[in-house]
């Protein structure tokens, strides 16, 4: 589903990926763990098109298409959606509308009728409910003075809400307390599927007690250094990043 | 306003121009009161001995009249001929509408099916011939004082216009649409439209004054509005003139004590636009909202001024003033407020925001605050951006389109006013307005 070979990235004269191989294939829950300023945003950034991104080389498949080629709104109606680390604060922005217009104009790329403001409700609603979601928030501007654990609730709800091919989430664990990690492991496992690959960002193993993946990598100064099953996230909790140095080109 | 007036130089052609008009008017109206005329004539004299304000005076330093004052309008002719009633259609279902071509009333374009009673709408050369003393009082009393030259050339070419009288204690439901329409006809021509509303005690109401045309008209409109003790009016002013269009208007606002009066200044058409708000609240307990959204687009130049003098203790004023501009459009807001030594207790906030969509759009934006009495709240702010690059890419990462995404953005930006707008068609309309007039490509 998802093949990227050699990807380099570059923020002004410095290099933040520095040649990234990973397949994704359909089904799968991929991990990929690494230190801070390893490059694991940068990645996942990579893949959803944040326009700051500057890819120097290398190439990112999805489903048979060039990714890099796509602006994001096209990627986001093609099934690839990114949880982000930060959500973003919209004021004036109702929660609701906005996202019936992002699921409107993904159902218009791929010609399906648009949904009316009930069958928006009645999907919402559902949705809402798997989640334990505040249905108040859904009538708040988008994100504006959620806490840290609902604006990351939220991004898992209009992931959802939007049943992507392909998820990406950035951090989804960071500043959550452990009922929230739960609630949001919780949606996240709802999730899977056969038909949907997702790759969870982070930087601690304890999310991944609750979301168990498929597959580890271990991202470190921009390249892919250890790849493994889930025993490896275990194994770097018990021996801290640094162990990598201590023992490198294991792979 | 400043009481300091710069002689100009002797009487350029363009003023004679206009004095010559001012004659010729004068000697083809009908007859008028011995006030009206000596208000006129004292008005003429004013405006030739200031000339059109210069870049040099501090409240025109951003924006130069020149494209006025160095073209010779014709005097408009009536007008109602070459009227699209498509323009002065009301937005709201069957309200009482007025409407005025080229400053004259025009009574069959106007409905009054649905004037409630105790409400006299009518034209200001009726309520001239009829009953004098029922304006007396209140005509060019608020506008006498002022020294701004478009003001007294208004006041010196005063015959017609809508006059509006509520009497105490009537209670409107629905909203007076008034349609001022300035038609060029051929040429380019000028029209002085005038407004008087007079809304007695405990009264309340909702106007929606609307400004359309065609062609390069120059529009010099003057209202007056009067509000009695614990009077309420919301007041809609919306500006939809063609682009090449000179738009150049005051309101003068007088209330009474417990008077609550609230106006939204929504400017998007015209060429180059002045909107000035000058309201004096001269009681106890007087609330006063004066919020404003301008949408600038091409080369328009759109200004906001704003006067509120807190003449008396306890009143409150709130204004927020929005400014939307693309292209090589230019914003320019002053927001004055005067709090007099009698005003203690005053409550006011100033709040200006600009959105600027291309690197060539710019504001100039300035508060000003004269502050005379020493037990007071005043505060302002200033806020001047572009569209957040996160939100954008927030809302595309979620399939919205560059287009939609601006949009949505946009549409928030507006809300402040937008949301307080509380006709609902007027509302719906104003939507409607902004996203078309947005810049559709990225």
């Amino acid at each position: 589903m998802l093949d990227i070979k050699d990807l380099q990235v570059r923020a002004g004269t410095k290099d933040i990926l520095r040649g990234i191989n990973l397949k994704v294939g359909i089904g799968e829950v991929h991990a990929i763990m690494g230190p801070n300023g390893s490059g694991k945003s940068t990645l996942a950034r990579a893949i959803a098109g944040h326009p700051e991104i500057e890819v120097v080389g290398g190439s990112i498949t999805y489903t048979g298409k060039d990714l890099l080629e796509m602006a994001p709104e096209d990627r986001a109606r093609e099934g690839v959606f990114m949880a982000f680390q930060y959500p973003v604060e919209i004021p004036g922005v109702n929660n609701a509308y906005f996202l019936k217009a992002a699921i409107n104009a993904k159902r218009k790329h791929h010609g399906l009728p648009e949904l009316d403001a009930m069958e928006f409700m009645a999907l919402v609603r559902e949705k809402a409910n798997i989640l334990h979601l505040d249905p108040t928030l859904l009538n708040r501007p988008v994100n504006e003075g959620f806490s840290g654990g609902e604006k990351k609730r939220n991004e898992i709800f209009q992931m959802a809400v939007l049943e992507p091919k392909l998820a990406v989430l950035d951090e989804t664990d960071s500043g959550l307390d452990i009922d929230a990690l739960k609630a949001v492991a919780e949606g996240v496992n709802a999730m899977r599927s056969p038909e949907r690959a997702i790759i969870v960002v982070t930087h601690y193993q304890r999310l991944l007690n609750y979301i168990v993946p498929d597959f580890v990598h271990v991202l470190q100064d921009g390249r892919i250094v250890r790849s493994g099953g889930k025993e490896l996230a275990v194994h770097l909790e018990e021996k801290g990043y640094g162990w990598l140095e201590a023992e490198p080109q294991l792979m | 306003m400043s009481q300091v007036v710069e002689r100009e130089k002797p009487a350029s052609p363009q003023l004679a121009h206009y004095v010559a008009q001012y004659q010729r008017a004068v000697g083809q109206a009908p007859a008028q009161p011995r006030w009206v005329l000596q208000a006129r004539e004292s008005a003429i004299a004013q405006f030739e001995r200031l000339g059109f304000p210069t870049t040099k005076l501090e409240s025109w330093r951003f924006t130069s009249v020149a494209p006025i004052a160095e073209r010779s309008f014709a005097f408009a002719t009536d007008g109602v001929a070459a009227v699209d009633t498509k323009l002065t259609a009301p937005l709201s279902g069957n309200p009482a509408l007025a409407v005025a071509v080229n400053g004259r009333f025009v009574p069959q374009l106007s409905s009054m099916k649905a004037l409630p009673k105790g409400i006299q709408i009518l034209s200001l050369e009726e309520a001239l011939a009829s009953n004098p003393a029922q304006v007396e009082p209140y005509l060019g009393k608020l506008t006498l004082p002022q020294t701004n030259a478009f003001t007294s050339l208004n006041t010196a070419f005063l015959r017609d216009g809508i006059v509006m009288l509520i009497a105490p204690h009537v209670v409107l439901e629905t909203p007076i649409e008034l349609v001022f329409a300035s038609i060029a006809d051929g040429s380019a021509s000028v029209s002085h439209p005038r407004l008087l509303v007079v809304a007695g005690e405990g009264s309340q109401a909702t106007i929606v004054e609307r400004y359309v045309g065609s062609g390069a008209a120059f529009t010099n409109a003057v209202a007056e509005v009067w509000l009695g003790a614990g009077a309420v009016m919301d007041h809609y002013k919306l500006q939809e003139e063609p682009a090449d269009s000179f738009h150049i208007a005051s309101m003068f606002v007088h209330s009474a004590r417990n008077g609550n009066f609230s106006s939204h200044a929504l400017t998007f058409g015209g060429g180059l636009v002045r909107n000035e708000v000058i309201a004096v609240l001269d009681g106890d307990g007087i609330d006063c909202t004066l919020n404003g959204l301008y949408v600038g687009r091409a080369k328009q130049l759109i200004d906001n001024h704003t006067t509120i003098d807190h003449a008396m203790p306890h009143c409150g004023s709130h204004e927020i003033y929005k400014g939307i501009l693309a292209d090589q459009s230019r914003g320019v807001f002053n927001g004055k407020i005067i709090v007099r030594p009698d005003a203690q207790k005053t409550d006011a906030k100033q709040t200006n925001k600009a959105l600027l969509l291309s690197d060539e759009a710019n504001i100039n934006t300035k508060p000003e605050l004269e502050i005379f009495a020493n037990d007071v709240k005043c505060t302002h702010g200033a806020a001047i951006g572009q569209l957040d690059d996160d939100a954008m890419f927030y809302l595309r990462s979620r399939g919205l389109s560059v287009a939609d995404s601006r949009a949505m953005l946009i549409r928030a930006f507006a809300g402040d006013i937008l949301n307080r707008v509380k006709v609902a068609p007027v509302r719906e309309y104003l939507e409607r307005l902004l996203t078309a007039r947005l810049p559709h490509a990225d």
